[in-house]
């Protein structure tokens, strides 16, 4: 019965072939996030969710731009969560701070974390938080009320064309860091 | 039970096994071909009534028939009726039945797990279609099951990606048969560079069966633990990304295009010589086209995104990639083209299936090139132009060749000839209806008309008239397809062993007797 062993071979490697793609569709969840980073595209807070460790203040007086703030939560209801201002006008290379406002809503202590999104996409990188609420999980009793600060600044080298960069935050309750947390 | 083995030394045992257990504990290629080709049949009838309550609901704008949630559930289990339940089960009969008897084998290799592959599929399917019966519906996110909105389905989410498994689970087994049986099996002298197309087209896609399969497999496992584990591989409050699983869904999804043309390549490939009474042109050319086709199938996904944001170089690159693809398609359709050149054609029923197949499929393929422009595709994304486009490719690309293949071979199956008159109206009804289907839809598409939406507006009126007339005409016309088949299973003229002898059919099925025999080639043939 050689024919028997011969298929059982090929199967053998055919089942293994299955296996590795199997693998590869894992694979590519790292795979995805290092082209992201490569390509500056993707998750769009890498990066972003990181504070800078020394910044150069160099003012660019002739040169004005606006950012927008944007606040985000994924469910009505489960919280207050506005800017301070819904926009300003920045020098690039000064810093700045602006803060924004948040309450719990959702009847019990949570654990919150904000993740930050900028718009346009490739100008994230010459956005520079020094100082943010998103760097790190919120902890907010039942009902509490507080004000987020966050520290910027913009790169002087934007590129000429962008006058406008709108910074977005989304609320999201952490439900495990939470259980955690009791 | 002991009837049921089918061991290539049983000679002389043309002995069938009788009564229901023949058909559960099936080992035979051709018992399994005919499960897998019923079982698409049916399915493709089931797919197909749920088309015709779409184009019901849109034959006037505004609500009629269905609630939103009801719709969305048509089009996504429609889709993935059709893909997982007609099409490729009708692929995966049409291999069961032929490529051991076109490489002059006795059987498939893994006739047991060629039992299983099939019997999985029934309970797939129950699975999926019994979520219509829980609360909140059936599925209603899309076939592409792209979260957050797949997640926030009900009871139907976790149905579905179970069945998607097990859909998954079988096809690979198939092509695990599949590959098994024409590396190992064929008869001597029988180089793989003398395989019939159909088996050559056949070995490609079922190496991007368990290429890509499994990467689905994956794919909805992540999102089964997202759902009730509490990973984030898609959510972004916990570090993942939505558009991952895009790109994730499109690997597994553009190779599964191919999966579901490439045989059909290869029938269309066996009947335009057969009845141009001359060779494949460029036989070496197609082989080698599949296989490119195949490879490129693995770097153009991105496509089906072009809208989700994505680097300039990178729509650069899936735009020229894809546009790449024409390229060794051209090939095949200049083949099949220059095969009938100064030919002797005649047109029988598979011949004329084949023929509407080159003709409408490069149409499909043609709207497909306009697809590929990245800058146009941000006005094309998501509207009927691409509803018209893979109905294009699918329905006269894929439905017609196993429709030709099935005319092809039916009479060395059953051992009759069928009502030729009565098959020419089907090929006249259903090519002319299937135009009137889904051509306007490529204006309503560049005119804006958004898919998934049950409701319009007026001005799309009249061509969603003329859509819906068409489909209501294609489907009752399919209705003589198996009209014909049961007419030609009972009864019809005896078809001789070559079947089209006046015609010129090449290949090791013609050497066996009509109806070919339990056991295809008890001693190998010799192949020269």
């Amino acid at each position: 019965m050689a024919r028997p062993r011969r298929h059982r071979a090929l199967v053998g490697r055919l089942l293994l072939f299955t296996a590795g793609s199997f693998a590869f569709g894992f694979a590519l969840v790292p795979l995805y996030s290092v082209l992201c980073k490569v390509w500056d595209t993707g998750n769009r807070w890498y990066g972003t969710q990181t504070a800078e460790a020394a910044v150069v203040e160099r003012p660019v007086a002739d040169r004005l731009i606006t950012i927008e703030f944007v606040a985000n939560v994924p469910r009505a209801g489960d919280w207050e969560f506005a800017p301070q201002v819904s926009s300003m006008r920045v020098h690039p290379g000064k810093l700045y701070s602006a803060s924004f406002h948040a309450r719990n809503l959702i009847g019990a202590p949570v654990v919150a974390q904000a993740v930050p999104s900028i718009a346009p996409n490739s100008v994230a990188r010459y956005f520079r938080k020094t100082e943010c609420f998103c760097f790190t999980p919120q902890r907010f009793a039942t009902g509490e009320s507080r004000e987020l600060p966050i520290r910027f600044i913009v790169d002087p080298e934007l590129p000429p064309d962008v006058d406008r960069i709108t910074l977005a935050y989304s609320f999201f309750d952490l439900p495990q860091a939470a259980a955690a947390a009791r | 039970m002991a009837h049921a083995d089918t061991h290539a030394h049983d000679d002389h045992h043309e002995h069938k096994p009788s009564g229901i257990g023949r058909w559960l504990f099936a080992t035979n290629h051709k018992d399994i071909g005919t499960m897998y080709l019923v079982f698409a049949l049916g399915m493709f009838f089931l797919g197909g009534a749920m088309a015709l309550l779409i184009r019901l609901e849109l034959f006037k704008p505004g609500m009629q028939y269905f609630d939103p949630q009801f719709y969305n559930s048509l089009v996504t289990t429609h889709a993935l009726v059709m893909i997982f339940g007609a099409v490729m089960p009708a692929f995966v009969g049409l291999a069961n039945w032929m490529i051991p008897m076109q490489i002059g084998a006795p059987d498939m290799a893994l006739p047991r797990m060629n039992n299983y592959s099939f019997w999985i599929l029934p309970f797939a399917f129950t699975l999926l279609l019994s979520s219509f019966a829980t609360a909140g519906g059936g599925p209603a996110g899309g076939w592409t099951l792209y979260p957050p909105l797949s997640l926030q389905g009900g009871t139907s989410f976790p149905l579905t990606i179970f069945a998607i498994h097990l859909m998954g689970a079988s096809s690979i087994m198939g092509a695990i048969n599949v590959i098994v049986t024409i590396m190992n099996m064929r008869a001597p002298g029988m180089t793989l560079l003398k395989l019939p197309l159909f088996c050559w087209t056949w070995l490609i896609t079922a190496y991007l069966l368990i290429a890509v399969m499994p990467v689905l497999a994956g794919a909805v496992t992540m999102l089964l633990t997202d759902h009730f584990f509490g990973t984030s591989f898609f959510n972004p409050a916990g570090g993942g990304d939505p558009v991952m699983f895009q790109h994730i869904f499109w690997f597994f999804g553009h190779p599964e295009v191919y999966i579901l043309i490439l045989p059909a390549f290869g029938i269309v490939s066996e009947i335009i010589p057969t009845f141009s009474r001359k060779p494949l042109f460029g036989y070496d050319a197609m082989v080698y086209a599949t296989a490119s086709i195949a490879f490129l199938s693995f770097i153009v996904w991105a496509h089906h995104m072009f809208t989700v944001g994505m680097p300039l170089a990178g729509q650069m690159f899936f735009m020229l990639s894809t546009m790449l693809i024409a390229v060794p398609t051209g090939v095949k359709v200049f083949n099949w083209t220059t095969t009938m050149w100064r030919g002797s054609l005649s047109f029988e029923p598979p011949m004329l299936f084949a023929l509407a197949f080159l003709f409408l499929f490069t149409i499909g393929g043609f709207s497909g090139l306009m697809l590929a422009i990245a800058p146009a595709d941000f006005q094309y994304q998501d509207t009927y132009f691409v509803v018209a486009h893979f109905h294009y490719v699918l329905v006269p690309g894929a439905v017609f060749a196993i429709m030709a293949g099935v005319y092809f071979w039916l009479p060395k199956w059953t051992g009759h000839m069928y009502d030729m008159a009565l098959a020419k109206w089907h090929f006249w009804l259903s090519s002319i209806s299937v135009n009137v289907l889904f051509f306007p839809q490529h204006f309503l598409g560049l005119a804006g008309m958004p898919r998934r939406i049950p409701d319009y507006n007026t001005q799309f009126t009249d061509w969603n008239m003329v859509s819906s007339v068409g489909g209501l005409v294609f489907g009752v016309s399919q209705l003589l397809f198996v009209w014909v088949i049961v007419k030609c299973v009972s009864s019809g003229e005896r078809a001789t062993d070559k079947v089209w002898s006046d015609a010129m059919p090449l290949g090791l099925e013609w050497t066996l007797p009509s109806p070919a025999p339990y056991h295809s080639f008890e001693d190998a043939p010799e192949v020269k």
